[in-house]
């Protein structure tokens, strides 16, 4: 090993001024969040094994599902494929959602947010450029299930511009749904206890929702909560705008489950941000 | 310039629960000057420094950095600080490069500016050739260094250092050492916190001492020094039968400091006021011939600090803190 030896002295000018003497630029929750966004994403490329629960599984989750059981829930593996197609990608973005906590609750055991901390960004640029680089991740759920989608036969039925607005809504129901994730992520101790509660309020809402059977099959005890779940009303929306059906009141239903789990959910992780030691 | 005070608490208090990190602690550190805030594992240094640094918020008691309130004024507090710690870390994700550039960017210092500090930073800390490396596959003394660096880049006015040699080998820990005295040189007022005298001697205008959240001690290092017994010079004469007469020379160089020569297992020990003893004893020795085989200059530790200063040691009372919270 060889001993590295620094340059003792200080460079005596620097090409910069002090930080304390910068003007202070406007919007600076927006563009420290996007520079910390920036940083999500790097994370994101440097560890490509991290995109296997938005690449790999649903892949696998469509396959599995059309083929196992499309025959006997559809009567055809390509009428299941067209049904199952919004519901697996609805289903696979709102697990993608998990993983945010996780990661946020690892790197405040690695102190990397006491350095944030002691910088002069808002307190909660850090939690907003996490949520916000997540939109990459996605975009890749999005082009992955659509991709083996198309292999294996999916075709969009109505507009692309709905179908594009069915994913845009996908995107925002995540990013609403992220605010859970990382609010369990501020509160739980451990990354692994991050993951089982996600895991256990994710698999009732993607299960109990018409993702992968009609609601009407379903007991009439779980029809309630199927028809309040938010999975439902994010499903039928892409659904409907995939498949050129009408989409009734899904979309606003959607739509008011996202302001819901913000407006209730990010002030409650970043109360628990600012209190985490 | 003595009244020019950078970095001022009055009266900090912190508690955990039933944990007392702070019960009350004074400091001062004048600028451009170094204060050493030494103390034992769970002393509350690093509470201390959280509190300066605008990590977390005192029960009570007030502290301004620069003259703004860590409390009311954080943000401008956050511009004008540098903190390196063993909680304030780099992304190990990111490359050495990246960190600092995204560091750069949340201090405004523009798209260029950004980049432009981060060679310079690199460069000054030896990291040039490991710029492009995500920070996991760095090495402790490099990881250290980039920990160091991400905490310059906004060129801040006063820099928190806790216990920044920890874990690092005597020879890095020199290196270090520079660091910090040509930060001081450029006019930097430095908080550094740390378990080794040696070091807060090495390094420091002032020494604070702290012990179970409170200061029991603040004084120049000489001063401290004074209290505790100042240096020790060791010497193992190459031929034992010239004991005496090493000893009686030891003894004409200690003149001035209260203490015997002690022996102990063939070696020659003997308090000395300051480092000029450990010159004059080789040309003294030299002089009459007789050769040593081991030669040594040291301070106390922090255990002997501790037990001139509260009459039992710093690692007993980790002892008893053990078992009292296991009874």
């Amino acid at each position: 090993m060889t001993t590295a030896t620094l340059t003792p002295q200080a460079p005596r000018t620097s090409v910069v001024p002090k930080a304390a003497e910068v003007a202070r630029k406007p919007l600076p929750l927006v563009r420290h969040s996007l520079a910390l966004a920036k940083r999500s994403l790097i994370k994101t490329w440097r560890t490509p094994e991290a995109l296997i629960d938005v690449t790999l599984q649903p892949a696998i989750f469509l396959t599995i599902f059309v083929y196992i059981f499309g025959g006997a829930v559809a009567g055809s593996t390509s009428d299941y494929l067209l049904f199952l197609l919004p519901g697996i990608l609805a289903q696979t973005i709102a697990t993608g959602a998990i993983a945010i906590g996780v990661n946020l609750n690892t790197d405040l055991e690695k102190g990397i947010f006491d350095r944030f901390r002691s910088l002069p960004v808002p307190r909660s640029a850090p939690l907003l450029g996490a949520v916000l680089g997540d939109v990459v991740r996605y975009v890749i759920v999005i082009i992955s299930t659509m991709g083996v989608g198309y292999a294996m036969g999916f075709r969009i039925q109505g507009s692309l511009l709905a179908a594009v607005g069915g994913c845009l809504l996908a995107i925002l129901f995540a990013l609403s749904l992220s605010w859970v994730s990382v609010f369990v992520g501020m509160k739980v101790r451990t990354s692994g206890a991050v993951q089982g509660i996600m895991f256990l309020i994710i698999m009732p809402l993607s299960f109990a929702s018409t993702t992968f059977v009609a609601g009407a099959t379903l007991p009439g005890w779980m029809q309630g909560f199927v028809k309040v779940n938010p999975l439902t009303h994010l499903v039928d929306s892409m659904r409907a705008l995939f498949l050129g059906q009408p989409v009734g009141s899904h979309v606003w239903w959607t739509l008011a489950w996202c302001v819901g789990l913000v407006a209730v959910f990010m002030p409650l992780a970043l109360r628990a941000y600012r209190k985490k030691v | 310039m003595s009244t020019d005070l950078v970095i001022e608490a009055e009266g900090l208090v912190k508690h955990f629960g039933e944990t007392k990190a702070l019960q009350g602690v004074d400091l001062a550190v004048p600028r451009g000057t170094v204060l050493g805030v030494l103390g034992p594992n769970g002393a509350g240094k690093t509470t201390a420094v959280r509190i300066l640094s605008t990590l977390l918020i005192p029960d009570a008691g007030h502290a301004t950095i620069a003259g703004f309130d860590v409390v009311k004024q954080s943000q401008q507090v956050r511009q004008s600080i540098g903190l390196t710690g063993q909680y304030a870390s780099v992304d190990e994700d990111l490359t050495g490069r990246q960190n600092l550039v995204l560091f750069g960017t949340l201090l405004e210092l523009g798209r260029k500016g950004a980049r432009a500090r981060a060679v310079e930073l690199l460069e000054w800390f030896d990291l040039t050739d490991a710029a492009d490396r995500p920070a996991k596959t760095y090495s402790g003394g490099m990881r250290r260094r980039l920990d160091l660096a991400a905490s310059l880049v906004g060129r801040p006015d006063v820099i928190f250092l806790d216990e920044p040699t920890t874990g690092l080998d005597p020879a890095k820990r020199e290196d270090m050492w520079d660091v910090v005295r040509s930060l001081v040189t450029d006019g930097s007022t430095v908080l550094l916190t740390t378990q080794y005298l040696e070091e807060a001697d090495a390094l420091a205008d002032e020494i604070t001492v702290i012990d179970h959240g409170r200061v029991i001690a603040h004084d120049t290092p000489e001063g401290l020094k004074r209290i505790v017994g100042g240096q020790t010079l060791e010497v193992r004469p190459a031929d034992l039968a010239r004991m005496e007469e090493t000893a009686t020379i030891l003894g004409q160089v200690s003149t001035g400091v209260s203490g015997a020569v002690e022996v102990r297992k063939g070696m020659l020990a003997v308090p000395v006021a300051d480092d000029s003893a450990l010159t004059a004893t080789v040309s003294r020795l030299a002089s009459v011939g007789i050769g040593v085989t081991e030669l040594s200059l040291h301070l106390p530790s922090l255990d002997e600090v501790f037990f001139k200063l509260t009459g039992r040691t710093a690692s007993e009372d980790d002892t008893t803190v053990t078992k009292e919270v296991a009874a």
